[in-house]
């Protein structure tokens, strides 16, 4: 379902920071994304997303070559994977129920079927007392769990988690991690980029390691 | 790897057989709920646009007064525009041309010159006023009655009035006509007797072009003050942006609550530019009716209308959603996710 193929991206100012990147996920499978800081691992998400473009090489997404995405249907693209950040990149002055829906708002459903799904989502990963507080009034590991909830609203084919954990203690680390789990063991296909590295060996996943922008170990299934 | 390459080329060539823009899926079955969840997004935007308006009630009450001055200063100038036009389009209709005889041509010829000129194209009308009876006219109404009894002889000329038809509208063709009658050798002197007619038109057509020139300044002005509000808070509200267009916002989803803040400015600003005119022109409502009483009442002070209120209203909102627009149009492609 997600293939790269020779990708290579290039930064004017910093040069080569993914080189010949060639690997293929399939549906449900889970794995992780390491190496040190700067190896990569960012970008490599960002050209998922389209947040970046790659500067040579292909990337396919459920069979369909990100490099020929027009600008406006990017939008679309987004709309089918769930993206979860480090810094949760939450709204702060929005409910939690705000934040979560805020996927289905954009692509336009009724009020009806957001709530549903919202609590649904928010029943999940275990947060449905909390809907109508704001994300500061919940602690690291709750607001991370948000994140998850809004990511997965959408029902994507695809997670992707840039450093999920990093502000996360162990114990909430595993925490999020089952969850992961719990969303691959239903067909997602789920991509964590990590420098974790107990939390890699603890859990017996596939591992993608980047090391200066080359796919060191992994890159075959 | 060979097997992943084949893939990619069974990959490539699928691509290229599908449309290369990604099925979108349907939202829902239902037309009439994503129809009805379309409008609640706009009902959504256009409350909460007003909300944050309010929120903000010094910085927005001082947006909204500049961008109503700009558009009351347009809106007044029209006004007094077309009260002053009101004054001279009663004088329009009089195009009326004299022609003062040499004081040697005898009313009997006069006479004969007036059958004559009545033949021209151009004419419409034409009257022959003897010097007898241009003398009783004087006399009756100038208030000399004895002083011009102690005259020998009549000193006035034959004047021969001339109307020129309707279609003569354009001030060149008159002077032309005015031109031609004075060449006559009868006739010492033609003259238009409202000329300052068409000299205080042409200044009313200035004027007005004046007016035109300068609303669309102001307009101006509004686009750029309203662009500005918008990019600061666009700026202001950076983070949300950046979060709704990663999980999938189309930059119409962002903009349109930005659109219907413009929306809001721009109404509350013609409200107020509204209020202004109107206090204003209540400010000169009684110097104008002293001015009317000059007139024989015939001049009434104009206000704006029920469908120019309607009109002022409309440009001002208007003027507030292109000038958002086109910051959004702009800032939102510059604005680039990290």
């Amino acid at each position: 379902m997600l293939i790269f193929d020779k990708v290579c991206k290039r930064y004017p100012d910093t040069g080569d920071v993914l080189l010949d990147v060639s690997f293929e996920l399939h549906q449900g499978e889970m794995a992780f994304l390491t190496g040190h800081s700067g190896a990569g691992k960012s970008t490599l998400l960002k050209l998922i997303a389209i947040i970046e473009r790659c500067t040579r090489g292909q990337i396919f997404l459920n069979g369909h070559n990100l490099h020929h995405i027009e600008e406006r249907y990017i939008p679309f693209v987004r709309r089918k994977l769930g993206l979860i950040f480090q810094d949760y990149k939450l709204l702060t002055d929005r409910t939690v129920f705000d934040n979560v829906a805020l996927p289905l708002v954009i692509s336009g459903y009724g009020h009806q079927e957001i709530g549903r799904r919202v609590r649904a989502s928010l029943d999940k990963v275990g947060l449905l007392t909390k809907e109508k507080k704001y994300p500061l009034a919940l602690s690291a590991g709750e607001q991370q769990r948000i994140g998850i909830a809004r990511a997965v609203i959408n029902k994507p084919t695809l997670i992707l988690a840039d450093e999920p954990t990093g502000s996360l203690d162990p114990e909430l680390s595993s925490e999020v991690m089952i969850l992961f789990e719990q969303f691959q063991q239903v067909g997602v296909t789920v991509l964590i980029a990590t420098h974790d590295i107990n939390l890699i060996t603890r859990m017996d996943y596939r591992v993608l390691s980047l090391q200066n922008g080359s796919l060191i170990s992994g890159g075959i299934a | 790897m060979t097997r992943q390459n084949k893939r990619i080329q069974k990959l490539n060539t699928i691509e290229k057989k599908q449309s290369t823009t990604p099925r979108v899926k349907k939202v829902s079955d239902n037309i009439f709920e994503k129809f009805r969840a379309y409008l609640e997004l706009h009902a959504q935007a256009l409350f909460s646009s007003l909300g944050k308006l309010l929120k903000t009630p010094l910085t927005s009450v001082m947006t909204i007064m500049v961008l109503a001055i700009s558009i009351a200063l347009a809106s007044s100038f029209y006004l007094l525009l077309n009260n002053a036009e009101q004054l001279t389009g009663k004088l329009e209709a009089s195009n009326q041309i004299s022609l003062f005889l040499k004081s040697n041509v005898s009313d009997l010829d006069g006479l004969k010159l007036a059958d004559k000129i009545k033949q021209f194209a151009e004419i419409k009308m034409v009257d022959l006023i003897t010097k007898d009876s241009a003398l009783a006219e004087f006399r009756d109404y100038s208030g000399f009655g004895s002083a011009l009894n102690a005259l020998e002889s009549n000193p006035l000329p034959t004047v021969i009035q001339v109307i020129p038809k309707n279609s003569l509208e354009r001030s060149e063709d008159i002077l032309q006509l005015v031109a031609d009658l004075e060449r006559l050798k009868e006739v010492d002197i033609a003259q238009m007797d409202m000329q300052w007619v068409y000299k205080l038109q042409s200044m009313m057509n200035l004027a007005e072009q004046g007016v035109i020139l300068l609303s669309i300044i102001l307009s101006f002005a509004v686009v750029f003050i309203m662009g500005n509000t918008i990019r600061l808070e666009l700026e202001d509200r950076r983070d949300e942006v950046l979060i709704a267009k990663l999980v999938g916002a189309t930059h119409a989803f962002i903009q349109r609550p930005f659109l219907y803040t413009g929306f809001w400015f721009g109404f509350f600003a013609g409200v107020m530019a509204w209020l202004i005119v109107m206090v204003m022109m209540l400010i000169l409502k009684s110097p104008m009716e002293r001015l009317s009483e000059l007139y024989d009442h015939n001049y009434e002070v104009l206000f704006l209308n029920f469908s120019e209120s309607l009109i002022l209203l409309l440009i001002s909102s208007s003027l507030g959603v292109l000038g958002s627009w086109g910051v959004l149009h702009y800032q939102l492609k510059q604005m680039k996710l990290e």
